[in-house]
């Protein structure tokens, strides 16, 4: 069995969820603090998360393709990202984003305001804030965020095989190689595919369970 | 809508009102949580906001010490390091402000402890040892002990009039009468979210000058009031005429405290018979309900050995009396 797909998926998933994860608490950051626009903003951000994922693929593609205005100023760089691994880490962050970003503002809003306006009274700075309050006190929901992106990462297929395609070795992860096995009929293959992600997932949502009960019980 | 106008030295400053008066907004206005829509806020000769030159200092650089009804203590920090956030200098003097404040608030041997493991007293000891290691310049308190039992409350008011000893300046937010009473030096009375009266707390208690003042400062018997001759003027819901010394044009209430009117055997001096309504035990005292020529009832107070006979005689004592115009 040829294992390039996990170690596809490990790398892909690894490298978009250490993006979304900083990128998702900065959003979740700058839209808690927004005076207007709030929902708006929000909105933008969930969309890949309603939107199929056939439809995140495809308006990447319109987005970065080679025919794009953006796609054209990277190419002068040489830089292409469709049917490319880049395009697969791209598509696993825009997918799993709304998930760090939506898990972290929820635990950043439910932090008591009074615990903010008393910092902010007694002198310290928005940033000390940020890192020894702010932070601090949402690290379940942002650990509960992490493990979300990363299985929802691993687990990406539509916005992947539209915009990065499923090539043997460069794209194809453990979910296209599925598809791809299924295609071919060779369901032995497509089985224990199946048998690794699920496992992978099992064990990812089992750390998570872990890790929270036991912040929990710190907590109380 | 809230429209307030009033300044503080260095006193203790109460702002008495009933919930929804506005008293909160305005303590969140000067510390900079609230930003009003026009006017200035200047403390110590700092504009802290000033809508017409576009000052509005952020809450960090405003010195104004925000105490919480729920201490807001940083949750995740021990005691030790939730006092020390917000401390200026060096590393020694640090140690030395947290020692100092520890044993000020009775916190030694806690400094390593988190704010979920403390009681409700010791959480309120922590937020003010937090605040006074702070560059505060005034103390801003939010009701202060609204959330306590009765028992736990009056412990709280004695450390804190300990606290106003060493902190001259702070305003005071509360509705509770007594308790602005016992530590505030002067009283603003507010009522739908504008400054009804400010005076001395002796003067506001003994001669409130407004309605509000007199609900607020716990005068239980109100009525309305008609000047009807130089001392003598009509209460309009008590069906009574009473002589009064001072009586202004404009008169509008009258009022006197339930614990000023004195019972009488016989008619005397602004003493009239009145039939008792309604008899009501209270922990120490019996709460009578009683009126005149069907007039609305008046309540008066007296120990338990009071007899009930079919006629008494009440006395509005003529200094007692408390008039109002507006």
């Amino acid at each position: 069995m040829e294992i390039s797909p996990l170690i596809i998926t490990l790398k892909t998933s690894a490298v978009a969820t250490a993006i979304t994860f900083f990128a998702g608490i900065f959003l979740a950051y700058v839209v808690c603090n927004l005076k207007r626009g709030k929902a708006f903003v929000d909105a933008v951000i969930m969309l890949p998360m309603v939107l199929p994922p056939t439809v995140v693929g495809f308006f990447l593609l319109l987005l970065l393709g080679k025919r794009s205005a953006i796609g054209k100023f990277f190419l002068q760089f040489d830089i292409n990202f469709v049917f490319t691994w880049k395009a697969a880490v791209i598509a696993a962050v825009v997918v799993s984003l709304p998930l760090m970003y939506r898990t972290t503002r929820g635990a950043f809003e439910q932090l008591d305001r009074n615990i903010i306006y008393a910092a902010r009274t007694l002198g310290v700075s928005e940033w000390k804030i940020f890192w020894r309050i702010l932070l601090p006190n949402a690290r379940s929901g942002i650990l509960a965020g992490l493990v979300l992106s990363f299985t929802r990462a691993m687990g990406e297929f539509g916005a992947t095989i539209m915009f990065a395609g499923n090539v043997p070795g460069v794209t194809q992860t453990m979910s296209t190689a599925i598809y791809a096995a299924v295609q071919a009929n060779d369901y032995d293959l497509a089985f224990k595919w199946a048998l690794v992600v699920s496992l992978f997932a099992l064990i990812f949502i089992y750390a998570m369970n872990a890790v929270i009960s036991k912040e929990k019980r710190t907590l109380d | 809508m809230l429209d307030v106008d009033f300044s503080v030295r260095d006193e203790i400053f109460a702002l008495l009102g009933a919930s929804g008066s506005g008293k909160s907004i305005t303590l969140k206005c000067i510390a900079g949580i609230e930003t009003p829509d026009e006017g200035e806020i200047i403390l110590n000769g700092r504009t802290l906001f000033d809508s017409a030159k576009k000052i509005n200092l952020p809450p960090q650089l405003r010195r104004a010490g925000y105490l919480f009804q729920n201490y807001a203590l940083f949750p995740n920090m021990t005691v030790a390091e939730n006092i020390l956030l917000a401390a200026v200098g060096s590393a020694e003097e640090k140690r030395h402000k947290l020692k100092e404040n520890l044993s000020r608030f009775q916190l030694d041997g806690l400094e390593n402890v988190y704010p979920n493991e403390l009681s409700g007293g010791q959480q309120q000891r922590v937020a003010f040892a937090r605040v006074l290691t702070s560059h505060a310049k005034i103390l801003l308190l939010d009701e202060p002990f609204s959330a306590l039992d009765s028992y736990l409350r009056w412990q709280l008011e004695l450390e804190l009039a300990e606290i106003f000893k060493i902190y001259g300046a702070a305003i005071l937010v509360s509705h509770e009468r007594g308790e602005v009473y016992r530590l505030a030096d002067r009283i603003a009375v507010m009522n739908a979210g504008k400054i009804d009266t400010v005076d001395g707390k002796r003067e506001i208690f003994k001669n409130p000058k407004t309605l509000a003042a007199m609900i607020l400062t716990g005068c239980k018997n109100i009525s309305s009031a008609k000047k009807i001759s130089a001392n003598k003027l009509f209460a309009e819901d008590w069906q009574l005429t009473l002589t009064a010394e001072n009586i202004p044009d404009d008169l509008k209430f009258v009022g006197i405290r339930a614990h000023d009117l004195e019972l009488r055997a016989e008619p005397d001096e602004n003493t009239f018979a009145m039939e008792v309504v309604q008899i009501i035990e209270d922990t120490f005292s019996y709460i009578v309900m009683v009126r005149a020529n069907g007039g609305k009832p008046i309540r008066f107070e007296v120990d338990k050995n009071f007899f009930q006979t079919s006629k008494i005689y009440l006395r509005f004592p003529i200094e007692k009396i408390i008039l109002a115009s507006d």
